[in-house]
């Protein structure tokens, strides 16, 4: 099995203001990014599912100038809310590190 | 096309993350039209914008480096967002350190301080006049919000920081301004292309992030010219690379494409990025879109109440097995007997949450991996009220059940949390939430405050 992790050189998240999470997935190579930003896991649908997010609040941006996918949703809860548990959003990307972009793989 | 540059160094990617000196140094020596760096994030959520700002040896030290460079230059300084959120009083204490720098350097300057705390009744009135629309995600809002936020900034863009260097300012302290309108103000006020100069300043706001191998945050520069600018980092062992350079727009921002600033907005659809060197990178065809009517953004937080809080961690294997149910349990004891004993109920009196790390604690409801996976994990019991006694009463309430609540498999009382400190309970004070997050039809400077001011050497 591919994971993500094995073919990006990247794989982060971050606040783009209090309100909105954005993930950032860049690669080393145009190559590999062709490849996989085709690939049927990283389809809007399979994404927002993953995230608990639907599918018509996510934005997802092929980059290819940065080799990169670009991933945003407006956040759960407000940045900083008392049950907020990811007050800067740095870690929200684990969801997709381990997502399987196996050629074969379908979802 | 005009052979005409113009060149700015950054100091870092924000006041207090630090650079090396000979960085700095070696920018100063390629003698730029001005120094930059901003101050500011509300990154750290909404407790700066609540109660202040901040200030340490690390932003003081990174900031008379800057202030020396700019005064042995005789060019301006321009810092953005003082204290980290832009409020009044830090824009006054900078106020402070540039006069102790300066008088300790000898040197005379002039110093534009410009206020972005809008009066209230001022924005009140803009709300009333429907001039006040939420930005993407924010929440509704009443007049009153505005009475009820303990700090309300206003987002500057470029012509401020232009107003006062027309004015023949040498340091220019802003209050809540945009990271990059400090670097697109000089270059537009030259008559530098909109689009350049503004995809330049949001490349070079952050520092060496847009460096394909940064390790630490350092100094920048950048040279403007007509038709494109130059990217590259003031330490030899840094590079920037097309890649690197345009990945850079990703950061901290929600479309690579559309870079959204006070007064417009930058489409990179048509940016090129190539290779001037192994370290330089050289950037065209971006493209600015002026916003009709211009806008600034309204930033506000309020205080919600007080949070107290206890931290203890779990090895009992009986315990990891059942982790989550046990959690639920005491969860529950604690509501009852708070009940019981105090006549406190959750929901009108305080909030409770008995959140896992080592189980969901990051993820929460988005967590996709179920069951026990490891041997330790920690609950973090969170309590947050409207008074700062019911807060701390019901955590220590709370935490004292959770440490002896029962666990069925054993016989008798033990103790099922490993505390890393003593007291165990931590009253971490007020709590705020962000309130606004809304764009005001405004002209450019009628919602800021100017003061100029001679300080530094008589």
């Amino acid at each position: 099995m591919t994971r993500l992790r094995d073919v990006a050189s990247l794989i982060r998240s971050k606040n783009a203001g209090p309100f909105v999470l954005t993930i950032d997935i860049l690669f080393d190579t145009d190559e590999v990014y062709q490849q996989v930003v085709k690939h049927p896991a990283l389809s809007q649908e399979n994404v927002a599912s993953l995230l608990g997010i639907p599918v018509d609040d996510i934005r997802l941006v092929p980059y290819p100038a940065g080799q990169a996918i670009k991933v945003s949703f407006p956040r759960p809860v407000v940045a900083g809310s008392p049950d907020d548990t990811d007050v800067t959003g740095g870690q929200q990307y684990a969801v997709l590190v381990d997502l399987d972009v196996s050629e074969s793989a379908s979802t | 096309m005009s052979k005409r540059e113009l060149r700015y160094v950054a100091a870092c990617g924000m006041l207090g993350t630090g650079f090396r000196a000979k960085s700095l140094r070696a920018g100063v020596a390629r003698k730029p039209d001005f120094i930059g760096c901003d101050a500011g994030s509300n990154d750290g959520g909404p407790y700066l914008l609540g109660t202040g700002g901040i200030t340490s040896r690390a932003r003081e030290r990174d900031y008379q480096l800057a202030l020396e460079g700019a005064m042995t230059l005789g060019v301006p300084l321009v810092i953005g967002s003082c204290g980290g959120s832009g409020l009044d009083h830090s824009v006054d204490e900078m106020g402070e350190w540039t006069d102790r720098i300066a008088k300790a350097a000898g040197k005379k300057v002039r110093v534009a301080k410009i206020y972005a705390e809008p009066d209230r009744e001022v924005l009140k009135a803009k709300f009333r006049a429907g001039k006040v629309t939420p930005l993407f995600g924010a929440r509704p809002i009443e007049e009153s919000t505005f009475d009820s936020s303990t700090h309300v900034t206003a987002m500057m863009g470029a012509e401020a920081l232009q107003a006062a260097m027309s004015e023949g300012a040498d340091v220019v302290l802003a209050g809540r301004c945009s990271d990059s309108a400090i670097f697109a103000a000089m270059p537009l006020a030259r008559g530098f292309d909109a689009g350049l100069a503004w995809h330049a300043a949001k490349i070079m706001e952050c520092g060496t992030a847009a460096a394909a191998n940064r390790m630490v945050q350092d100094s920048m520069i950048c040279t403007m010219r007509d038709g494109s600018f130059d990217i590259e980092p003031l330490d030899q062992k840094f590079r920037c690379t097309p890649v690197s350079v345009a990945a850079h727009s990703l950061y901290e921002n929600s479309d690579p494409y559309r870079l959204v600033e006070p007064g417009g907005t930058v489409d990179t659809t048509a940016s090129r990025y190539t290779a001037k060197n192994e370290r330089i990178v050289t950037v065209t065809g971006s493209v600015f879109e002026a916003d009709s009517p211009y806008t600034m953004k309204l930033e506000g937080a309020e205080q919600i109440g007080y949070q107290s809080f206890a931290f203890g961690a779990i090895r009992d294997p009986v315990i990891l097995d059942q982790i989550e149910s046990w959690r639920d349990g005491a969860a529950n004891q604690i509501r009852q007997r708070i009940s019981d004993d105090l006549g406190l109920d959750e929901g009108r009196d305080y909030a409770l949450e008995l959140r896992l790390y080592g189980v969901n604690g990051v993820l929460g409801r988005r967590e996709f991996v179920h069951g026990r996976d490891g041997h330790e994990a920690v609950l973090l019991m969170l309590v947050t009220a409207a008074d700062e006694e019911v807060a701390a009463t019901v955590a220590r309430a709370g935490n004292h059940i959770a440490m002896h609540f029962h666990v069925p498999e054993w016989s008798g009382s033990i103790t099922t949390l490993a505390y890393p400190f003593g007291p165990q309970v931590i009253d971490r004070g007020p709590v705020y939430r962000f309130t606004l997050n809304h764009a005001v039809a405004t002209d450019a400077t009628e919602l800021l405050r100017y003061d100029y001011e001679e300080m530094g050497a008589k």
